[in-house]
């Protein structure tokens, strides 16, 4: 199904840009509050980075790198961020997702606390859209048998 | 049988197309969509949330509920994912 593919000229020009794009798909995170941007464009960035290197290598290099194990994990930690910053909320006493609260435990003001918890749930997305991304490519491409990839 | 399904398209088709016409201009800044919350958002982003980037604070912020939403369902895409696709080590 998978014929091995190797090409040290793809290699190593992926090895030189999976960093830089790594490092852009943080900063459109991170940098959505004043840019175009946010967790679900960060997280594709960062998903498609870990897709190139298994292209440009093989199923196993990239599950080396990042295992199953933890990349399922991630799917749902990603979901568990979002829902606990909400439910944190809920607990402070406000309503559900209502970020305005968080001032008790954060030292700002009720306003950027708003801010940083905007910034929290776009890390949560962008963690879950990652994983996601990953999962299902890997899933998609192998048919469900990552062992048997080559 | 055929004969009547293609009516039934078309009818539904052309009722569609009718009830468009109702629709309010493109970019109508008069529209009720453009009048009700909009503006709230657009002009308060800051002093409200501190993000200067209106998309941001309503997809976030004030359609909160939307996103965690549209994670939860990316979140099922994958889990459903491997639940059809993934195949067990002694199978």
């Amino acid at each position: 199904m998978i014929s091995h593919f190797e090409d040290v000229i793809v290699q190593t020009v992926t090895r030189l840009v999976t960093p830089f794009v790594q490092l852009f798909a943080l900063y459109v995170i991170a940098h959505g509050h004043y840019s175009p941007g946010g967790g679900f464009q960060g997280g594709c960035i960062l998903g498609a980075s870990f897709i190139l290197m298994a292209v440009a290598n093989d199923v196993p290099f990239l599950k080396k790198r990042l295992p199953e194990k933890l990349n399922t994990m991630l799917i749902s930690t990603g979901v568990l961020v979002y829902a606990g910053i909400g439910t944190l909320c809920l607990m402070l006493g406000a309503n559900f997702i209502d970020y305005g609260i968080l001032h008790r435990i954060l030292p700002v003001g009720a306003v950027k606390a708003r801010a940083l918890a905007t910034l929290g749930v776009e890390i949560g997305v962008g963690i879950t859209v990652m994983s996601v991304m990953v999962s299902i490519f890997l899933n998609l491409l192998t048919g469900g048998r990552h062992e048997s990839a080559d | 049988m055929r004969f009547a399904a293609l009516i039934a398209v078309v009818l539904t088709g052309a009722a569609l197309i009718f009830s468009t016409l109702d629709m309010p201009d493109w970019g109508d800044p008069a529209s009720p969509a453009s009048v009700h919350v909009s503006p709230r958002y657009l002009e308060q982003t800051i002093a409200e949330t501190a993000t200067p980037n209106a998309v941001t604070s309503v997809l976030a912020d004030y359609r909160g509920y939307d996103t965690l939403g549209e994670t939860t369902v990316i979140f099922t895409a994958a889990i459903v994912c491997i639940m059809l696709l993934r195949k067990r080590n002694d199978d």
